[in-house]
Order: C-alpha cells, then sequence, then structure tokens
C-alpha cells in the first residue's frame, strides 16, 4: 500500500529525510517514532504529495507521488500535527466541505458524516462552531476528517496527544477496527505505549534516517538482545556463588535475592538453570519472563545511533 | 473545465460563507454600500448646485459620472484585505494544510479563493453604484448613458480583479500577514495612480479612452492571475516560515548565470550565441512580428492622418545641406544631435541604452508588456513616416531610407534583441520555470538579459551611433545636397 525508495527531502542545505525505505502492507500499522525534528512530518506531508521528494520515490495506493499526486491525496485520509479546522463553521458544515472536496455525493456524505459524528462522541455538538469546541474534540474532529472518505490509505499525526483517558481509548479502538479493515496506517506519535499497543511494525528515525525497522519483537531481539528472564530467590545469595555455579550463562544483573539472564533458547536453558539452583540447595520462588517495553527499545536505538554519531 | 471550475466553486462557497459570518468584513461592506454612495449623492447634488452659482456647470456635469466610478471602486477596498490574508491567513491560522492534502488541484484551489476574494466587494461595489444611482436619478433625473455605464461596470470588474490577482499573488508568496500587508504598497501606490489617471480622464470626459484602461487592466489582471497561478507552490506555503532576502546568494546566481561556466571571454561569447540566444529564441520572434506590426500600424495610420508637409516644411529637401551645422530638427524646433562629432554618437548611444533601462525596469513591472510598447512605438512612427512619404511621393521616401538604413543595420538588430532580452526577463514572472524558485527564476533571467546587454546590445547601439552621427550624414548629403 505504502512503497518509499531512498526517500529524501533537502530544505536548502538541511536534509530533512534522508533515504527512507518503507514498505507498509494493506492491514498494517506502522509507528514511525522520533525525536522531534527528526522528519516524521515530513515523511508524512512526501506520502501526502504536499511536499515534492528531493531524491528517491513513493508510491502510495499503488500511485507514484510525484506523478499522481491528486490521486495519491484522495486516497489518503490525514489527521496533521496542526488539526486546521475553520473556527467559524460547525463541526458538520466542517466535514460537509470536505466531503465535497472528497467528490463524495450528498447522500453518502450525509450519512458518513452522522456515522463518524456519532462514533466520536459529537453527535449532540455538530451544530455548534469548531471555535467552541475543547481540544479533545476539536482532535476528534479532524480525524472524523480524515476518516471522512473512507481512505485506503491513513496517515494520523499524533491522533491522541490533546485526549482524556476516555476518548483516547475510543480513538485507539477505531484505529484498531480500521485496521482489520485492510488499511495501512501510519501512526506518527511520541506516546510509546499507544505505539507499543497498536503498531505491527515500528521504524524508529533519526536525523531524517531510519535506524531501525521491524516488528516489536525483533526489534527486542535486535536492540535488547536475548530474551531475559528473572530468577527471584527466598533467601540472599552471594552473587559470587551466583556466578560460579552458572557458568556459560549470561547474567546481565542481580541483587541479593535475585537475578536475571539472558537466553534465546529459554526452553533448554531454564530447566537446566533452576535444576542448578536446586541441587545446590537455593529456593526458588519464581522464574519469569522479563518484559521489555517499546521505550527500552527506542532508547536503545536513540543511544546506539548516538554513539554511531559520535564515532563518526 | 467545468469539473474544475466546480471544485473550485466549493472553495469559493466555503470562503463566502465564512466571510459573512465576520462583522470585521460585512460592516465594511455594509457602511460602503450604503453610506458611502448616499454621501456621494449628497456631494453630487451640493457641488452641481455650487457651480451652478459660479457658470461652471461642466464641471458639475462631468462631477456626477466621476462620482459613479468613485462609487464603484471604494467598496473594493475591502478585496485587497480579504485576498492578501487569503493564502498567508490560512498559513497562520493552521489550516492550510489539510486543503492542500485534499485531491484538489493548484488550479482548482486557486481559482476558488481568487473568486471567494472576488465576489463579496464587487457585489458591494455594484450595489452601491445601484444605490448612487438611484440618488442622482431622484435627486438630480440623471441617468447614465448605457456606454458609461457598461464601462464603469467593466472598469470595476477589471480593477477588482487586478487588485485582487495581485493581492492573491503576494498572499500565496509570503508567510506572514504583516509582511503581505507591506507589500501590498506594490499595489495600492500603481493603484493610486491609475485612479488619478482614470478621474482625470473622467473630467475630460473622453469616455473612449476609458476602453484602453479597461483592456489594459484585464490583460494585466490576466497576467498576474497566470502569474499566481504559475508559481503557486504548496511546498513553499508549508515549508518556508520567514521570508529572507539572500543577496548573496542572488548574487553568485546572477554572476554563475551571467558567466555561463565560460573559461576565457571568446568562450563567453561563444555561449552567448550558443545558449543565451536560443533561450530567447521565442521573445526574438514575438519582438519581430511585434515590430513589423506597429511599422504596419504607422503604414495604416497615415492614410487616415496624411501630414501637410509643404506646412511643416518636410518638402524643403535645402535642409539637408545645413546637416553639418543644424542645432535643430527641421520643423519641429527639437535640439539636433550633434552630426560628425564623438559627443553628439555618445548623446545617442546613452539616449538608447537609458531607454533600454526604462524598457527593463518597466518589464519587471508589467509582465513584460509596457517594455514592448517602448520598443515597438518609433517603428509605428517610421511606418507612420513612410507611408506619409510613399503617398506624397517624390524623394522623401528615399531620404527617409536613407536617414535609417545605413546605422538602422545595426540599430535595428540592437532594438529587436533589446525589446527581447526586456519582454524575457518581464515575462518569467508569468512563465516560470518549475525547477527553480520565483526569485531564482527572476535572477537567472537577469543574468541572461546582462549577457545580451554586454554582449551585444550595448556594443552594437555603440556602433549603430558612431554610424548614425557620421555615416548616415554623409549620405544624405552625398545623395541630396
Amino acid at each position: 500500500m505504502i512503497e518509499t525508495h531512498d526517500l529524501s527531502k533537502d530544505f536548502g542545505d538541511f536534509t530533512a529525510v534522508d533515504g527512507v525505505s518503507l514498505n507498509i502492507e494493506a492491514g498494517t500499522v506502522l509507528a514511525l517514532l522520533g525525536p522531534n525534528g527528526a522528519g516524521k512530518t515530513t515523511t508524512v506531508r512526501m506520502l501526502t504529495s504536499v511536499l515534492r521528494p528531493t531524491r528517491g520515490t513513493a508510491s502510495v495506493a499503488g500511485y507514484d507521488v510525484v506523478k499522481y499526486p491528486d490521486r495519491v491525496r484522495a486516497s489518503v485520509g490525514v489527521l496533521t500535527e496542526q488539526h486546521g479546522l475553520y473556527g467559524r463553521m460547525p463541526g458538520d458544515d466542517y466535514l460537509d466541505f470536505f466531503g465535497q472536496l472528497y467528490r463524495m455525493d450528498k447522500s453518502l456524505r450525509r450519512k458518513r458524516i452522522a456515522e463518524l459524528l456519532e462514533r466520536f462522541g459529537l453527535g449532540d455538538a455538530r451544530r455548534r462552531k469548531v471555535a467552541e469546541y475543547s481540544k479533545g474534540m476539536r482532535q476528534k474532529l479532524a480525524l472524523a476528517r480524515a476518516l471522512l472518505h473512507s481512505p485506503p490509505i491513513l496517515l494520523l499525526d499524533e491522533p491522541t496527544s490533546a485526549m482524556d483517558p476516555e476518548s483516547a481509548r475510543l480513538v485507539r479502538n477505531s484505529i484498531k477496527e480500521l485496521r482489520s479493515a485492510e488499511r495501512a496506517i501510519v501512526l506518527c506519535t511520541h506516546n510509546l505505549a499507544e505505539a507499543e499497543e497498536l503498531a505491527d511494525q515500528i521504524a524508529i528515525i533519526r536525523n531524517g534516517k531510519i535506524i531501525t525497522q521491524g516488528n516489536l519483537l525483533e526489534l527486542k531481539q535486535k536492540l535488547l538482545g536475548e530474551r531475559e528472564y528473572e530468577v527471584k530467590l527466598a533467601i540472599p545469595i552471594k552473587k559470587e556463588r551466583i556466578n560460579g555455579l552458572l557458568t556459560g550463562v549470561t547474567v546481565t544483573s542481580q541483587g541479593e535475592d535475585w537475578f536475571r539472564y539472558q537466553t534465546d533458547h529459554p526452553e533448554q536453558a531454564n530447566p537446566i538453570i533452576l535444576r542448578i539452583l536446586l541441587d545446590a540447595d537455593i529456593p526458588v520462588l519464581y522464574l519469569k519472563k522479563v518484559d521489555r517495553s517499546l521505550e527500552q527499545v527506542y532508547l536503545q536505538a536513540i543511544q546506539d545511533s548516538n554513539e554511531v554519531e559520535y564515532a563518526a | 473545465m467545468l469539473r474544475n471550475l466546480r471544485m473550485a466553486l466549493v472553495v469559493t462557497r466555503r470562503e463566502i460563507r465564512d466571510q459573512f459570518r465576520d462583522w470585521r468584513i460585512i460592516f465594511p461592506i455594509v457602511v460602503l454600500t450604503l453610506f458611502f454612495p448616499a454621501l456621494m449623492n449628497f456631494v453630487a447634488e451640493q457641488l452641481l448646485d455650487f457651480m451652478q452659482q459660479y457658470q461652471a456647470p461642466i464641471i458639475g456635469d462631468r462631477l456626477v459620472p466621476f462620482l459613479l466610478m468613485a462609487v464603484g471602486f471604494f467598496p473594493l477596498s475591502v478585496s485587497l484585505v480579504i485576498a492578501l490574508e487569503s493564502f498567508v491567513g490560512e498559513k497562520e491560522r493552521r489550516s492550510i494544510e489539510p486543503l492542500l492534502s485534499s485531491p484538489l488541484t493548484d488550479n482548482q484551489l486557486y481559482t476558488g479563493k481568487l473568486i471567494a476574494v472576488m465576489v463579496p466587494p464587487l457585489l458591494a461595489s455594484f450595489m452601491g453604484i445601484s444605490v448612487y444611482l438611484l440618488g442622482v436619478y431622484r435627486q438630480l433625473g440623471w441617468v447614465p448613458d448605457l456606454t458609461l455605464l457598461t464601462q464603469v461596470l467593466l472598469l470595476t470588474f477589471v480593477q477588482a480583479l487586478l487588485m485582487v490577482s495581485g493581492a492573491v499573488v503576494i498572499s500565496s508568496q509570503t508567510t506572514s500577514t504583516r509582511a503581505a500587508n507591506l507589500l501590498a504598497s506594490f499595489i495600492i501606490v500603481p493603484m493610486a495612480l491609475l485612479l488619478i489617471m482614470e478621474t482625470s480622464l473622467m473630467f475630460w470626459a473622453d469616455y473612449r479612452v476609458l476602453w484602453w484602461f479597461i483592456l489594459g487592466q484585464a490583460i494585466l489582471a490576466g497576467l498576474l492571475v497566470r502569474t499566481g497561478i504559475a508559481h503557486f507552490n504548496r511546498e513553499d506555503l508549508l515549508g518556508r516560515d520567514l521570508d529572507t532576502l539572500n543577496l548573496q546568494w542572488s548574487w553568485r546566481v546572477f554572476v554563475r548565470t551571467f558567466r555561463g561556466g565560460a573559461r576565457s571571454p571568446l568562450d563567453w561569447y561563444r555561449g552567448v550565441f550558443a545558449t543565451t540566444l536560443k533561450r530567447t529564441r521565442l521573445s526574438l520572434l514575438i519582438i519581430a512580428i511585434l515590430l513589423a506590426g506597429a511599422f504596419a500600424l504607422g503604414v495604416a495610420y497615415s492614410q487616415f492622418y496624411p501630414l501637410p508637409l509643404p506646412e511643416i516644411g518636410l518638402d524643403d529637401f535645402h535642409a539637408i545641406g545645413d546637416i553639418p551645422n543644424a542645432t535643430e530638427v527641421p520643423g519641429l524646433g527639437l535640439p539636433s544631435v550633434q552630426f560628425f562629432s564623438f559627443r553628439g554618437a555618445f548623446a545617442i548611444w546613452k539616449h538608447n541604452i537609458l531607454t533600454i533601462f526604462i524598457a527593463t525596469f518597466l518589464s519587471l513591472f508589467t509582465f513584460g508588456v509596457l517594455n514592448t510598447l517602448i520598443v515597438a512605438l518609433p517603428f509605428a512612427v517610421i511606418g507612420y513616416l513612410s507611408g506619409v512619404a510613399a503617398g506624397a511621393g517624390g524623394p522623401l521616401l528615399a531620404v527617409i531610407a536613407a536617414s535609417i538604413i545605413p546605422h538602422g543595420v545595426l540599430e535595428i538588430p540592437a532594438i529587436l534583441l533589446a525589446g527581447a532580452a526586456t519582454l524575457r526577463l518581464g515575462a518569467t514572472l508569468v512563465t516560470p520555470a518549475p525547477e527553480y524558485t520565483i526569485g531564482e527564476s527572476l535572477v537567472r533571467a537577469l543574468g541572461d538579459w546582462a549577457r545580451l546587454m554586454v554582449a551585444l546590445i550595448i556594443p552594437l547601439f555603440f556602433i549603430a551611433a558612431i554610424l548614425e552621427v557620421y555615416v548616415t550624414p554623409w549620405v544624405l548629403l552625398q545623395l541630396f545636397r
């Protein structure tokens, strides 16, 4: 659905996006993560044919972004960083205006507008001027605008940033529903928990370059190493004794009554480790897999990238 | 076409509805539509009475049509304010990105905005004219001539289009409303001058000339619309946050274009012929056609307005013998060029170069229109004189040919080149290269203009001036003394 190859954008001497290559299949949610100014918005703007790439190619819904900008824009629903609403218009008039721009016929527009306003809890506020909406309501209206023409591609920049927890849950559920409807969705967010919950694929961008990409499991493996397990002991044991008993095991951290180790073959390693501890009369309270978050992955990726840059 | 217009009108409708939700726009429109024409009625009535007292009814008579034009113009000032913020205002309010991300084409978006900013002030103008006409009819029983009414309505329309199209170009090329308002002086000052001219015309009361004003403004407005669409760039609207004037960069681009990568003066000259002249060939063709047309027009005019030759002494060829000592042009009383003197040659050359610089300056403001008129005008005069001479018979045609051809061999190609260079420079704003910004296109065109000036135009004019002072009079003396 979205394919980019070496996509780059220069603004004068400054390279905002540098050789981004992505392949996003239908039914996939890609989270595009990165610090402020990393190039996320510029990438999204190139994918909507608003900015023209300096180098490289990109096709969206089968259309080249340079050759067929109008078709690309017709196939994409965008939630921009700035909502871009018209304050003096009532909410439903605003959606109707964009429905006309997307060449939807009147009956379909009415149906979709009613449906989306109800879905996002804006039904009662439909005739109110947008300027009177709260921040969260505006965000939801902007999201409704992006979904209005049922586009096969959704580019969402911080979709839940201004929302209360309940509204944010509503929007996240909507995104999950849309994924099942065979769409490709690109999600730019700083909310890593949200990205972890929604994304099938993750790409981390820094200084305009994709520094890593893959699914969460692959990234955890790649950046944080083998899977990690924690053993909690019933009594305090000296570190040296544990290290002496578990030769050949990569112990990553340990305290008085616990230690963590990494292994890529837990089905073989875990029973052996337990047996060694029990044979040494060390009582074990539990052995569990350590959960590693996307935040750790993200921070590790950024740190690695910093080190590479520093070394260079 | 119709589909494009339909989509543009979607934008127009939204914008107009939005404008009518804003009291800051409605208030001046209502005031200018209702109060101002009523005030003008009052002014007309009072002034007519006043002029009657002093037996000067003609001023009063001409005041009424002038005020008709004035009431039509004043509501248009609102259009400037709305137009100036059409794009840049949306950019500042951050509402432009969803619009740019919609499937609207550049043409549809631009046209939609253009119509939207024109319609309310234009409606106000027409309503103001109606209110004024009703008033003067009631008070003075004055009904305008249908042609004059048509002219005023058309003039109001083209003035609105001219101001709005200029303002929308500014709005789409700046990054803040403040910058757009500052640049608006480029519209306000020429419009003020234009209004002064139109006012004089209304009091002169030769309303036929109004058609030329309407035509001229319509052409300019068309070129401005074309310029606006050609330079409309989504990327610039979103990407640029500051207007910067980088003189160093401009100078570098200019010098690079001027040098054209040449390694020696000979290489540079070759480049002028191989690249710059090639790039200017369309302009050369247009100017050549235009000069021929001007000559033909001059000939045609000579049939309608023949010169009374004996009365102005143009059938007296004895004066040719006085060429070496001439101090004034025979029959016209104008100071003559000093023949057979380098000072005379320099004066001719300076005059020609100054004219080309003025034409260049005008071309930048009129998209290559007024400069072409400047270079074409002498050809119309030559055509006229040739026509008169051909009609009169005798040796006059030979005199004219002998006074033009010896230096014209070089001066005519120089005029042709200068006309083409200035036309191309002015037209650059209307027909930009997609790979360059508006600034870069202009600086590059200026570089090409300078190449032609230095390599060909200035030297050709110089040699032609020498010929005009030394060879042309010698030929005339040999033939007719």
